[in-house]
C-alpha cells in the first residue's frame, strides 16, 4: 500500500517487517529518527525485538556483533562520527562473517563539525568487508534493507550489509512509498538460521587469534566472496521484483539514457535524482546525455561499469567525498575500470560537489555537463567559494 | 568462500608447538620425586603428565623448554638438558 512517509519512518517500518531479534543503536543526527521509531515500536509492543540501550556507537556495534554471533537477526543504524566510533567493530563483524544490516545515514565528517549530508563516512569504511548499497530515494532506502538481509544471510555470503542513504535528503525527506505486506516479506526473507553460532551446549570460538599461518586465508575468503555477491545481487533483484513488483535490474548499476549518450555523469545516491532531472531537460533539447548510477559500491562492479561506459566519449565522475591528497574515491575507481582496456572514453573528468551538505542544484549539474568537454578536468570542485580561501594566519 | 573462522574446543591440542623449543628441554630423572605436583602447577603449557611418585613426564609436543619445572622442583629431580638433535628437539617421534 502506498503511504506518504519520512525516509526514517519507512526504514523503521521495513525493519519491523524483517523482525530482528535484537536492535541496538545510539542516536546521532541524521540517523536518530530511524532508531527512535524502532524504540517506540518496541515500547508500544508492536515489535517483539529486544532494544538494547547503550552508551556509545562502539557498544551498539558490539551488541549487534554479539547478538548476531548467537544466531539472531540484528539491526543497527548510525552516521558520520558514530560510524567511525564503531570502526574497529565494523571490521570485526565482517571478519567473523556475521550477517546483519546497518543503515548509514550519510553525513559529513568532522572537523569542522558538520551534521549535513555528504558520503565521506561510509566511503571511508569501504575496505571493511561490508557490502555497500547506495539508495537514490526513500522507496529504495526501504527496499534495500529487505534486499540487504536476504543477501547478507545467504549461506554462501554471510557478510554484513550497509545501506547508505543520504542524511536529511532521504532520512528526513517525505515521499510516497509502497510498503510491502508482512506475508510478502516473509516469503522473500525466511527466518534466519545461522550456519554457526555461540551456544553453550556446542561450544566454539569466533574471531580467535589467527597467526601468519591462517590470517591471509581468512581475508582472502572475504575478498573472494564479494565476487559471489556480484553474481547473487541480480538473482535476488529478480526474486524481489517477482514478489514486490519493483525492478532494480542487476542491482549493481542503473543506466539512465546511457545507450547512445555522448556525455555521461557517474554518481551515487540521492543526487542521481537531480541528475536525471537535468538529463531529461537536456535530452528534450536533443543533447545526448545520460547518467550511470552506481548502486553497489562494494562489491565494485568493474565489468558492468566497463560495459556501460566503453562507448561513451565523455564521462564525468561526481564524488560527494574526497580522498584528501589523491583522486576522489569514485573517480579513482572508475578510472581504474579502463586500465589496459581497448575501448575507453576519450575524456574522463572528475568533479567533487556537495561536501558538508552544500546543495547540488540543477545548475550545479548543468555546470558539470558544460565543463565536460575536450579538456580533461581533475578534481574540479563545483560551487567552491574562492573568497573563503583568502584567510591568512601569519 | 570461508577461510579459517570457527574454532571448536580443544583445537589447540592439534597444534604441536614443541618445535618452538630452543636449546634445552626438561629431563625427568624419576628418582627422588615425591609427587608434590609443583611442576605440573607451574607449567605454562599445562603439558606435564603424571600422578604417582617418580612417574611424571612432559609432553615434548607442547613443551617450550622454559625450565620453570626444573627451578620449582624441591627435590631437584628435573634437569634441563641440551636438545640432542633436530629430530630429538621436535620430540614428536614417539
Amino acid at each position: 500500500m502506498k503511504e506518504f512517509l519520512e525516509g526514517s519512518r519507512a526504514v523503521a517500518e521495513i525493519i519491523k517487517l524483517c523482525k530482528p531479534g535484537v536492535i541496538s543503536a545510539y542516536p546521532i543526527t541524521p540517523q536518530t529518527h530511524i532508531v527512535e521509531e524502532l524504540a517506540q515500536m518496541v515500547a508500544n509492543g508492536e515489535l517483539s525485538s529486544q532494544f538494547i540501550n547503550v552508551e556509545s556507537e562502539h557498544s551498539a556495534a558490539s551488541v549487534v556483533l554479539g547478538a548476531s554471533a548467537t544466531g539472531v537477526r540484528t539491526f543497527t543504524a548510525t552516521s558520520s562520527q558514530g560510524l567511525f566510533y564503531m570502526g574497529e567493530v565494523i571490521f570485526n563483524i565482517a571478519g567473523v562473517r556475521l550477517p546483519l544490516v546497518m543503515t548509514c545515514a550519510n553525513r559529513a565528517i568532522s572537523a569542522p563539525i558538520n551534521i549535513w549530508n555528504d558520503q565521506q563516512d561510509s566511503i571511508s569504511l569501504r575496505d571493511a568487508g561490508w557490502i555497500q548499497l547506495y539508495a537514490e530515494n526513500v522507496q529504495e532506502s526501504a527496499d534495500f534493507h529487505l534486499i540487504g538481509y536476504r543477501v547478507s544471510e545467504d549461506k554462501s555470503i554471510m557478510l554484513p550489509v550497509m545501506i547508505c542513504m543520504d542524511g536529511f535528503i532521504l532520512t528526513h525527506g517525505i515521499e510516497s512509498v509502497d510498503m510491502p505486506k508482512q506475508a510478502q516479506v516473509d516469503k522473500f526473507l525466511p527466518a534466519y538460521k545461522a550456519l554457526y553460532k555461540l551456544d553453550p551446549s556446542e561450544p566454539l570460538t569466533m574471531g580467535i587469534l589467527a597467526d601468519p599461518d591462517y590470517y591471509m586465508e581468512a581475508r582472502y575468503a572475504i575478498h573472494a566472496t564479494f565476487k559471489d555477491v556480484l553474481e547473487l545481487l541480480p538473482k535476488v533483484s529478480q526474486e524481489f521484483s517477482d514478489i514486490f513488483g519493483r525492478d532494480y535490474k542487476d542491482l549493481l548499476v542503473e543506466e539512465y539514457f546511457t545507450k547512445d549518450a555522448e556525455k555521461v555523469i557517474v554518481a551515487m545516491g540521492s543526487v542521481c535524482g537531480t541528475i536525471k532531472e537535468v538529463v531529461d531537460e537536456l535530452r528534450a533539447k536533443g543533447k545526448k546525455v545520460g547518467l550511470l548510477r552506481i548502486i553497489s559500491y562494494r562489491p565494485f562492479p568493474y565489468a558492468r561499469i566497463y560495459e556501460a561506459l566503453k562507448n561513451v566519449s565523455k564521462v564525468a565522475i561526481l564524488d560527494k567525498s574526497v580522498s584528501l591528497g589523491a583522486y576522489a574515491p569514485l573517480a579513482s575507481e572508475i578510472k581504474s575500470v579502463f586500465s589496459n582496456k581497448k575501448k575507453l572514453p576519450k575524456v574522463i573528468s572528475s568533479f567533487v560537489a556537495g561536501l558538508g551538505g552544500r546543495d547540488i542544484t540543477l545548475e550545479s549539474i548543468r555546470e558539470i555537463f558544460r565543463k565536460l568537454n575536450a579538456k580533461e578536468l581533475v578534481q574540479e570542485f563545483i560551487d567552491l567559494k574562492p573568497e573563503l580561501l583568502k584567510e591568512q594566519y601569519e | 568462500m570461508f577461510g579459517p573462522l570457527i574454532v571448536k574446543p580443544e583445537k589447540s591440542k592439534g597444534d604441536k608447538t614443541g618445535s618452538w623449543r630452543i636449546k634445552v628441554r626438561p629431563k625427568y630423572l624419576q628418582k627422588n620425586c615425591i609427587a608434590c605436583k609443583m611442576c605440573l602447577l607451574v607449567c605454562p603449557e599445562n603439558c606435564i603428565i603424571g600422578k604417582e611418585k617418580n612417574a611424571f613426564s612432559t609432553d615434548y609436543n607442547f613443551c617450550k623448554g622454559c625450565g620453570l619445572c626444573a627451578v620449582v622442583c624441591p627435590k631437584a629431580d628435573i634437569e634441563m638438558v641440551e636438545e640432542e638433535s633436530l629430530e630429538d628437539k621436535k620430540g614428536m617421534a614417539k
